[in-house]
Formats: structure tokens, C-alpha cells, sequence
């Protein structure tokens, strides 16, 4: 009997070294973790149970039946995040350079289903060269198994893509369909082709940092939520945001005792606004001071800076916020702000995370580059978002709320169940000086009279109350009791119960 | 006595001003500007007036304004504050045309010593001891050359009518003297609208050493003792004392009694200070007489117990001072620090913004007995603009002796909380612990030799380090249990030992930590020291952290980052992250990501707009040599080459708008 334990002890060591420890060294070299590193950055200490450690690949074309590494490339199973459970897989690269194979591919086919059956997240690490070649198009089924569930499992578990070293051609789309991407700098690239093909098909010269790093897709395509400095660092933020997701959709967010009081108050939020309407200012300083413990986990902060969004907690328990940035744009909707917001508000509605709105608009940026891309169908996805959205949502306007942008960012006609406004709040359907140019177009070059028009115009609708008259606003409350009325309002909103009619899905303008 | 005053000037003097009158019973009358509309003094006063747009210049400086206000709101005297207003004779005048008390000295007394070559000759004829110089006008620049020849350099070349620093130079040679006394020139036009210069014998190893007077208008006249001013940054005072560590019995009589001569012979009435340059014999001479209120004047009223502010009131109503001479006794040490709104990082650069956070320590009296006192004019969500003084606040520590009064200031200055703008705390504190600063051992150049190449914060000693890394070990062990409370527990390992190992990562070094729970202590041995016990009641989310570190109490700012804290204490600012032990060995296997040099690189030191390129690529440029025009905070800033080289690229453009550290250019290697 004995002698059986020290053989299974055998196969572990075995099996833990993955591709040898030349590799390990190489992965080390490269500033990387290895697969299993990684999960003990990641999990609780000794808290994770690996599945499938002794699985191999069946392929046997291009000598492969000579090379069989035990678990195939991949590090699959359970563990814990703060005591909570998740599944994880976690790509190997140093076993056939991580590459995904039929059998590859099964490991995390099996947790995604466990996931889905239990209720519980999947955090995928991703560091793969690609599809197995040897194995041809058996890899690719494997890819779209992958893919399959992915989209089945989008709104019922929480999925989280860490990409931790190459992730290209058709092994993007798994992070792409789940719900937040992270890299790690300098040592990640994502692309669906890449510098060598792209070199022979357009003669474009580029390197894979410049087409798929980090800074890319944090910056240019928003197709990354977040980078870190390195591995550690970017496991570490992922147990941070992890606290604050429910382990599915059948799941309250977890609610984090909190020895900040509730009822605290913020003075200083009574001299955030500056008195003149184009001065910005810095939104994140109203999202800090509302927060619990002024903690705010930011989601793409370094893509379209105009609207911020990201989870805090209120009294103990996660709320999504998004907010337009005055600091950035003025703070207006575009293509971008739309797209960042729009998913993000569906993803908090999918898993009961309440929506905190603050906002300060401007409205639309105007131009060409807006129209031909299409901001009419951008813009209407956070419409969508918010109008379909069920879940809580609370709406504080600071100051300007403008026009159609007004409608857009949580208003009561899209069903916002509180909305409130600070006494520095404007709204109206534009600025007083645009609007008293259209309304008194003949008198343009009275300046005198324009001038006295716009002061009209400003001290009939640059205010709360017109809106607050007809009970689009519901109370006009002080800066500084700001985080006591939202936190009231969200505590009072915790019974809410609103039904989506029932249909097969909606058809969001994507 | 007077039922209401105003005072003509803003920020924390003008609440200073206000919290005596208000213990007097005297209403209080605020005057303020387009940009102190939410300001404290405003808040603060029974009344204020608005007296026009931010720049000094139409509001503050606008005497019939300032009168205007008076009969507006009736009140019967001034109090001017420092700087504005307060030294200029003509505002005495026409207060007393209007019949509104000034609270201050009579206008002879403002203009004879207002002016720095009068003065100085009052001075030497009342039997003052002066620097050797030439008080007469000077025509030119060749004129200034032979005049520095005959002193013998270095000599001092200095606007007569400009204080601070303002419009001062030192010249170690003709060329020197001849550009200094151009610069001086222009300088003392524009700001004092006022172009005279003089020249003196510069006093090597000086200190700066002042006297504070007292007189009312019935010829009593006293002193109140020195305060050494000698830590200035660019003839700028950054900490003073009372009394000073230099002076003797017979030294500061001595002083004391010329400070009252020179006032007798002006007729002064009121408070004024006397300021000395006294070199390493106690050799003293005349500097200048400043004929208000002084910044510094807190220091004095801790260790006399006189309000001078009371004082001045007293006086300007005709009263009689109460106190003589002998009255006046020197108890204990007084310390003061300046808060001023600059990044010490950065060459102390100024900072304004928005206050995000402002919490001051504590005021009063301590357990101990010594007191805690700060002078501010700002509030948290208030603005440091770039119209007036960047000073934030003035920190006052006071005790039975120099150490202790030096050691409640280190600590005092840990409980300052200042977010939103560069703020020179980690500098004052690095001062409070400099062994020379300790020892008393200063001059006016302490921190041009103390920090040559500039502040560049404070390295972590051995019993620092193990501090911070038992201080984050606490601060975990606080969230750990926070986390075991909350988190489900389902996974809960049961009977989780009492003691936690774990390691504490800072600079890229791991240290292992033990720390253990003792009733409402903790046990925490770092790395190979002996065990240390800290006791703490911060909680999660608290950005200052109380901690009793073996009895001894001591706070640190605690920021959380990603696996642990950023924490600052006596001027050091580190990370540490408390990791297990095997993410830390992980940890350590992690890249160092250097920044990326930019030695060979001219970076943008604020943010703002490049107005002017005065080099092309390929230029070769000297040391000194200007490269760029960045115009920030409506000033426009040169940036000079800081060293020899050859423009390689310049990726920006004129009219750029930069953020900070945007590279402007880059340099051959």
C-alpha cells in the first residue's frame, strides 16, 4: 500500500513539473510565472484541487505519441479567493509552449461545465503559443467547444480572463467573450494575427507589443479592462475585484463589514463644483468620497477617460458606478464612453450589482468622426443598457445633465428608481448659450441682448428645480450627504422587484 | 475699545486676527477677493465685504476699497495682517484722514524703516550695530562693481524697498554684482514698483535672529525675545524657533536693547519685530526693522504667553501695555513649520489645487503637556490658487524643551493629512530629524548644504524599516480579520493557528514576519530583530494609522495598495506589501522594472503649454543654456539645459499642451 502512495507522489512531482525545469527557468527568465505558480498567487494558500493532472494529448501524427507531458498544457480545478470558490484553468507554457490541444481543450471544457452546473466563476490564465498544429483541425473543435460555453455561460457565472503571455489568432475569442480582460505589461500580447502575417499582407512593420501588448488594448481598443506591472501584481488585483462579484447570477453580490459609517458626512463635496460651468473637475473624487473606505476598483481607467466606471461598496455591499468625467471631453458621451459604460452597466444588471449613476453631461460630441462611426447605434447601447436594466439604480447629477445625454445616463424616464440632484445641477436640453443662440437667432448681433437672453435662459433652467417640478428629480439633496441618501436609497431598493417581459432576447444595437 | 474691526487681508492671518478680537468681544469685519468667495476667513468673520477680482493688485492692495468696506460696515479700526497692505505708509495715512484706527505703527515709523537705507542709518544713529554697505543710490551697474570691490566680496545686492527674498542676490565676483544688480534692479521694479538697490557686506555662516518688539503709544517700549529664523530655503523661511539654540543671557540683552533703542527712535508703536544676522561669534548686525505683524509670530506667543495680536488692539485704542519688562519671561520651546503648497520632489516647485483631504493634527494641550497649535486659512475641499501665498498652515509645537518641542513637531507633522496638491511635509519632517537640525547647529544655508542636489526623501534606517514592516503586518492581520468575518465559511479552515507567518516586501526585499494576537495587542517579531508590541485601533479603510510601537506612539499615512500599504512616517515614504511567504518568493522573481532614464531627456516639470522652443534638433546647447518656455499656472517657466549636450529629437511642439514628465526633449547619449 505504501508503495502505491509513493508512486501517486511520484506522478505529482512529475506532473508539477510540467515541461521540465529548463522551461521553468526560461518562463522565469521571461519574467513569467509558470502555470501552477500562478494559482497559488491567485488562490487561497494550499486551497487549490487540481483536476485532470495526469491527462495527455492522444495525438500521434508528427511524433507526437513520443511526447507526452502529463496534464497537456493546462492546469485545471478549484480554490478558494478569501474563502470563496472558484474554478480556474490556468495555461502552461512550458509545456508545448501551452499550446491548445483536443485534450487541452477537455480539461477546460470540464470545469466551464462544473462552473456552470455549481453556480460558481471560472478565472482563466492565459500564456498559450496557439492552437496544437500537430492535431490540426481536432485543436480548432477544441477552441469552438471552448467558445460554446463561454457564451452559455456569459450572465450566469462570472468569467475573467487573465492574459499572462501570448494569446493569438482564434484563442482570443475565449477572453473576448468573457467578462473582463487583464494583462500584464510588457510580458502579454493579444492579436488575431500576427507581426509576421500582417508584415506579408499589408507590409505593415509592427511588433507585437505595438500591435497586441498591454498598453494597446488598455489604451487603443479597449479590448483589455486593466494591465499591471507584472504577474503577482495583476493576481493580486484579481482577488481585489473578486471580492466584490457574486459567485453567479443566482448569487447577491458578497456583502464586506465595513467600520465606515454610514451616515458620513463629506464637506468638502460642497466646493467640488467651480462656480464657472467650463471649469472641470475631478469626478473621482466624488466616487472615492461615497465609497466605503474610499475604495473604488476602476474598470479600463485608461480608455475613454470621459465616463468612469467601476465597483465600490455602500455600506458593505458592491455597487457598480458610472460617471461622466468633466476632467476628460467635458465629460461628454462618444462612441467609446458608450460602448466602455454600455457593458459594463449590462454586465452589474446580469449579476444583481446595483447601478450608481453621477452624473455630469454635456451631451453628445458633436462631428464627422462621431456620425461615420456610427454614434447613433454606440450611444443607443447605454440606453439600452440602462433601460433594460432591473437591478437598482440610483442617479445623483452634479451638475450639467443636457439634452439627450440627460436621457441616456439614468434618468427617470428610463426607469432609475431614485434620482437626485445637487443644487449646482443644470437640467436642461442644452447650455444657455447654445440654446438662447437658436431661440433668439434674430438678435445675434445684439450681444447686449443675447447677453441678457442667456442670463434668462441660466436663471430659468440652470437649476435642479424645473426638472425637480415635475418630479424627474426626486429630491434635491447637499454635496456632502451625498453617500448618506445613496446609501438610504440602495438599502430601501433592496427589495425591488422589476421583471423584464419575458421574450427569447433582446436585439441591443450591437 | 474698538467695537468692530476689519481686517485687510485673507488667508490664516485674517483668522488668526479674527480669533483674538472674537475672545475680546470685538465684532469682526472679513474683506475678500473673486477667488476667496468660500474662503475660511470669509466664514469665519461676522461680516465680509467683496472687494474685486483675485489678483492683489485690484482687491487686496486697493486702499480706497479697503476703506470703503470700513464705512460700509462701520467698523472703527484695521489690522493688516502681513505683507498687502501692512507696511505701506500710506494706507496708515489715509486711515487716519478717514478716521479709522490702524492697527499697527504710526506711518513715520513704517517709513523710516520701510525703506532699507534709511533704516539702516536710523539704525546705526539709535547705536544699532549695522553690516558694513553702502546705503546710497546706486547709478549703474559699474557703480555697483566698485562698490562690491571696496565691501570686499561676497557682498549682498538687494531692492531697498523689497522684503523676503524678493529682489536679492549675492554676488561672489564683478560679473556676478553686475548681473545681480541688473536683475535686482528690474525685479524691485516690477514688484515694488520701486527700483532702488543697495549693497552689503554678505555675513558668512550667518544665522537669522530677530527680535520681537513691543511699544505702545505712551513710550513704553519692550522685547519679547528671539525667534531663529535660520532654516530658509531661498531667503525664504521654512521653520523658526523661540527662543534660539545660539544666543546667550548677554547676547539676546544685548539685541533686545538695541531692537527697543531703534524702536524709541521711531516713535513705534505696536508690535515689530527687529530682525539681526548674527554670525559664529555672536557678532549681531541689523537687518531690517519689519513694522507688522510677522509670520512667525506664533512662536513668540508660546513661549511668553502675550497675544501680540491682543496687544496690537490694545495699543492702536491707546491703551497703556500692561506688561514691562520683567514681566516678560521665556518659558519653554516653541517650534514652527510652513506648510507650504510645493513638491519638494521637485525642486519645490509651487502646487496648487484642490485640498482633497486636509485634516491637521490635533490642537491643544497633550497628554505630556506640550501643546500642538496650527495657524490655517484653508479647509478640506478649499483651494490653493496662484493668486496669493501658497502657505497652507503654520505648525506650531510647543514644550518644556528644544528635543521634545522638535520631537511633538516630527510627530504633529506625521498626523498632518494634506491630499490633492504637493505639500513639502516629508522635507519638514526630514528637517526635524537631521542631526544638525537637532544639534542647533544651523545657518541660513542649512538646507542649501544639507540638501545640495535637492530633497529626494528620506531613507528608511534599520529601526524604521522593521517599524514599517511590523506597522503593515498589523495593518494586514486588521483586514485578515476583518475578511474572516465576512467572508463565507464554507471553506473556512477550522483552528487557524494563532500565530501568522508571513513576509513583508519592501524595496524588493522579503522579510519574514511573525505577528501574533496578545488581548488588544499584537506580538510582531520582524526578520531576526526581538519581538515588538504594537497596539493600534485603526480599522479598515483609515488613512492615518495610531500605533503604540513598544509604548511609544508614533502615526503613519496609510494608503492601500495592491498586497499592502503605502505608508509615510518622518519623511519616509514606502511600500509594503505583506505577502505569504511563497507569493513573496514569487514576488521576488518578479522583473525590477527600472523607470526609464531620463537622464538624456528634458521633461516637462508641471503641466502646461509649451509657448516656446528656443532650440532645433541637432543644436549643441551649453549647461544653463535656456531650451524652452513652459507656461503654467499663467507664469512662464524657462527650462535650461542642466548639462552640455546635443538635441537629438524634439517630439513636441509649440502650443502643446503637456502633462507632467512629458519628454520636451531628448539629448545625444
Amino acid at each position: 500500500m505504501l508503495e502505491v502512495l509513493e508512486q501517486l507522489e511520484e506522478k505529482r512531482r512529475e506532473a508539477h513539473l510540467g515541461g521540465g525545469q529548463r522551461r521553468i527557468d526560461a518562463q522565469h527568465a521571461k519574467g513569467k510565472l509558470t502555470a501552477r505558480e500562478r494559482l497559488e498567487v491567485l488562490l487561497d494558500e494550499g486551497s487549490f484541487e487540481e483536476y485532470d493532472m495526469y491527462k495527455a494529448h492522444r495525438c500521434s501524427d508528427f511524433g507526437m505519441q513520443d511526447q507526452q507531458i502529463a496534464g497537456d498544457g493546462v492546469v485545471t480545478g478549484w480554490g478558494t479567493i478569501n474563502g470563496r470558490p472558484t474554478y480556474v484553468f490556468s495555461q502552461d507554457f512550458t509545456v508545448f509552449g501551452g499550446s491548445l490541444s483536443e485534450t487541452h481543450a477537455e480539461k477546460i471544457c470540464k470545469v466551464m461545465d462544473l462552473a456552470m452546473q455549481n453556480g460558481l466563476p471560472l478565472i482563466g490564465l492565459n500564456d498559450s503559443g496557439g492552437a496544437r498544429i500537430q492535431e490540426g483541425v481536432a485543436s480548432l473543435g477544441g477552441y469552438a467547444e471552448v467558445f460554446w460555453r463561454n457564451v452559455q455561460a456569459s450572465g450566469v457565472i462570472p468569467q475573467i480572463s487573465v492574459i499572462m503571455g501570448p494569446c493569438a489568432g482564434g484563442a482570443v475569442y475565449s477572453p473576448a467573450m468573457t467578462d473582463f480582460i487583464f494583462m500584464v505589461k510588457d510580458t502579454s500580447y493579444m492579436f488575431v494575427t500576427g507581426p509576421d502575417v500582417v508584415k506579408t499582407v499589408t507590409n505593415e512593420v509592427v511588433t507585437a507589443e505595438e500591435l497586441g501588448g498591454a498598453s494597446t488594448h488598455t489604451k487603443k481598443s479597449s479590448v483589455a479592462d486593466g494591465a499591471f506591472e507584472n504577474d503577482v501584481e495583476a493576481l493580486l488585483e484579481v482577488r481585489r475585484m473578486f471580492d466584490f462579484l457574486p459567485l453567479s447570477n443566482r448569487e447577491k453580490p458578497p456583502v464586506r463589514h465595513t467600520p465606515d459609517t454610514a451616515d458620513r458626512m463629506e464637506t468638502s463635496l460642497d466646493t467640488l463644483v467651480p462656480d464657472n460651468p467650463n471649469k472641470p473637475y475631478d469626478m473621482h473624487e466624488v466616487i472615492v468620497k461615497i465609497a466605503d473606505e474610499g475604495e473604488f476598483f476602476e474598470i479600463q481607467r485608461d480608455f475613454a477617460g470621459n465616463i468612469l466606471c467601476g465597483f465600490v461598496r455602500l455600506d458593505g455591499s458592491t455597487v457598480g458606478v458610472v460617471a461622466n468625467q468633466p476632467m476628460v471631453l467635458a465629460g461628454c458621451l462618444d462612441i467609446d464612453s458608450a460602448k466602455k459604460a454600455g457593458r459594463f452597466v449590462r454586465f452589474c444588471d446580469a449579476f444583481n450589482i446595483p447601478i450608481l449613476t453621477l452624473v455630469d453631461v454635456p451631451g453628445f460630441l458633436p462631428g464627422t468622426a462621431q456620425e461615420y462611426g456610427g454614434i447613433i447605434k454606440h450611444g443607443a447601447k447605454l440606453l439600452f443598457a440602462y433601460a433594460e436594466a432591473t437591478v437598482p439604480k440610483v442617479t445623483v447629477i452634479t451638475r450639467k445633465a443636457y439634452g439627450g445625454a440627460y436621457d441616456v445616463m439614468a434618468s427617470k424616464h428610463i426607469r432609475a428608481d431614485v434620482n437626485y440632484a445637487w443644487p449646482t445641477a443644470e437640467i436642461a436640453v442644452m447650455g444657455a448659450k447654445g440654446a438662447t443662440e437658436i431661440l433668439y437667432r434674430s438678435e445675434l448681433d445684439d450681444p447686449d441682448k443675447i447677453a441678457r437672453r442667456t442670463k434668462d435662459y441660466e436663471d430659468r433652467f440652470a437649476n435642479p428645480f424645473v426638472a425637480a417640478q415635475r418630479g424627474f428629480i426626486d429630491e434635491v439633496i447637499m454635496p456632502h450627504s451625498t453617500r448618506r441618501r445613496v446609501l438610504r436609497a440602495f438599502e430601501l431598493l433592496k427589495t425591488k422587484q422589476a421583471e423584464a417581459p419575458a421574450k427569447k432576447h433582446d436585439n441591443i444595437p450591437l | 475699545m474698538f467695537k468692530k474691526i476689519l481686517v485687510a487681508n485673507r488667508g490664516e492671518i485674517a483668522c488668526r486676527v479674527f480669533k483674538t478680537a472674537k475672545r475680546m468681544g470685538i465684532a469682526t469685519v472679513a474683506v475678500y477677493s473673486e477667488a476667496d468667495r468660500n474662503a475660511l476667513h470669509v466664514e469665519m468673520a461676522d461680516e465680509a465685504v467683496f472687494i474685486g477680482p483675485p489678483a492683489a493688485a485690484e482687491s487686496y492692495l486697493v486702499i480706497d476699497k479697503i476703506v470703503e468696506a470700513c464705512k460700509q460696515t462701520g467698523a472703527e479700526a484695521v489690522h493688516p495682517g502681513y505683507g498687502f497692505l501692512s507696511e505701506r505708509a500710506e494706507f496708515a495715512e489715509r486711515l487716519a484722514a478717514e478716521g479709522i484706527a490702524f492697527i499697527g505703527p504710526p506711518k513715520g515709523a513704517i517709513e523710516a524703516m520701510g525703506d532699507k537705507i534709511t533704516s539702516k542709518k536710523i539704525a546705526a544713529e539709535a547705536g544699532v550695530s549695522t553690516v558694513p554697505g553702502v546705503m546710497g543710490l546706486i547709478d549703474d551697474a559699474d557703480h555697483a562693481v566698485r562698490i562690491a570691490t571696496e565691501i570686499g566680496y561676497p557682498v549682498m545686492i538687494k531692492a531697498s524697498a523689497g522684503g523676503g527674498g524678493k529682489g536679492m542676490r549675492i554676488a561672489w565676483n564683478d560679473e556676478e554684482a553686475r548681473e545681480g544688480y541688473d536683475r535686482s534692479k528690474s525685479e524691485a521694479a516690477s514688484s515694488f514698483g520701486d527700483d532702488r538697490i543697495f549693497i552689503e557686506k554678505f555675513v558668512t555662516e550667518p544665522r537669522h535672529i530677530e527680535i520681537q518688539v513691543l511699544a505702545d503709544t505712551k513710550g513704553n517700549c519692550i522685547y519679547l525675545g528671539e525667534r531663529e529664523c535660520s532654516i530658509q530655503r531661498r531667503n525664504q523661511k521654512v521653520i523658526e524657533e523661540a527662543p534660539s539654540p545660539f544666543l546667550d543671557r548677554e547676547t539676546r540683552k544685548a539685541m533686545g536693547e538695541q531692537a527697543v533703542a531703534l524702536a524709541r527712535a521711531v516713535d513705534y508703536a505696536s508690535a515689530g519685530t527687529v530682525e539681526f544676522i548674527v554670525d559664529k561669534d555672536r557678532n549681531f548686525y541689523f537687518l531690517e526693522m519689519n513694522t507688522r505683524l510677522q509670520v512667525e509670530h506664533p512662536v513668540t506667543e508660546l513661549i511668553t504667553g502675550v497675544d501680540l495680536v491682543e496687544q496690537m488692539i490694545r495699543v492702536a485704542a491707546g491703551e497703556t501695555l500692561g506688561i514691562g519688562q520683567d514681566d516678560i519671561k521665556l518659558n519653554g520651546w516653541a517650534v514652527e513649520s510652513r506648510l507650504y503648497a510645493e513638491d519638494p520632489y521637485r525642486n519645490f516647485l509651487p502646487s496648487i489645487g484642490r485640498l482633497t483631504r486636509y485634516r491637521p493634527p490635533a490642537e491643544g494641550a497633550g497628554a505630556d503637556g506640550h501643546i500642538v497649535r496650527n495657524d490655517t486659512g484653508v479647509f478640506e475641499g478649499g483651494e490653493i490658487s496662484m493668486f496669493y501665498d501658497p502657505m497652507i498652515a503654520k505648525l506650531c509645537t510647543w514644550a518644556p524643551d528644544r528635543n521634545m518641542a522638535v520631537e511633538r513637531m516630527a510627530d504633529a507633522l506625521d498626523h498632518f493629512e494634506v491630499e490633492g496638491i504637493g505639500h513639502n511635509i516629508p522635507f519638514l519632517s526630514a528637517v526635524m530629524d537631521h542631526d544638525r537640525f537637532r544639534s542647533g547647529n544651523i545657518t541660513t544655508a542649512f538646507i542649501a548644504e544639507e540638501y545640495p542636489e535637492g530633497f529626494h526623501g528620506v531613507e528608511a534606517d534599520c529601526q524604521t524599516a522593521a517599524d514599517l514592516c511590523a506597522v503593515a503586518a498589523v495593518l494586514d492581520a486588521i483586514e485578515a480579520e476583518r475578511r474572516a468575518r465576512t467572508a463565507s465559511d464554507r471553506f473556512a479552515e477550522d483552528g487557524a493557528s494563532e500565530t501568522t507567518e508571513k513576509t513583508a516586501r519592501m524595496e524588493r526585499e522579503n522579510t519574514p514576519v511573525r505577528i501574533r494576537r496578545e488581548g488588544d495587542e499584537y506580538a510582531v517579531t520582524v526578520g531576526e530583530k526581538s519581538p515588538m508590541r504594537l497596539k493600534t485601533d485603526w480599522q479598515p479603510g483609515e488613512t492615518l494609522c495610531q500605533v503604540g510601537i513598544d509604548g511609544a506612539a508614533a502615526a503613519f499615512k496609510v494608503d492601500p495598495v495592491p498586497g499592502g500599504y503605502r505608508l509615510r512616517h518622518r519623511g519616509v515614504d514606502r511600500t509594503v506589501q505583506v505577502l505569504s511567504g511563497r507569493v513573496a518568493e514569487l514576488a521576488a522573481l518578479m522583473p525590477e522594472k527600472l523607470p526609464p532614464d531620463t537622464s538624456k531627456m528634458l521633461l516637462c516639470p508641471m503641466p502646461g503649454l509649451v509657448v516656446a522652443l528656443h532650440v532645433e534638433e541637432g543644436a549643441e546647447v551649453e549647461e544653463g543654456q535656456s531650451l524652452a518656455i513652459v507656461e503654467a499656472m499663467k507664469m512662464e517657466n524657462v527650462l535650461r539645459a542642466e548639462r552640455p549636450g546635443k538635441v537629438a529629437k524634439i517630439p513636441v511642439s509649440v502650443g502643446d499642451s503637456l502633462a507632467v514628465d512629458a519628454v520636451i526633449m531628448e539629448f545625444e547619449a
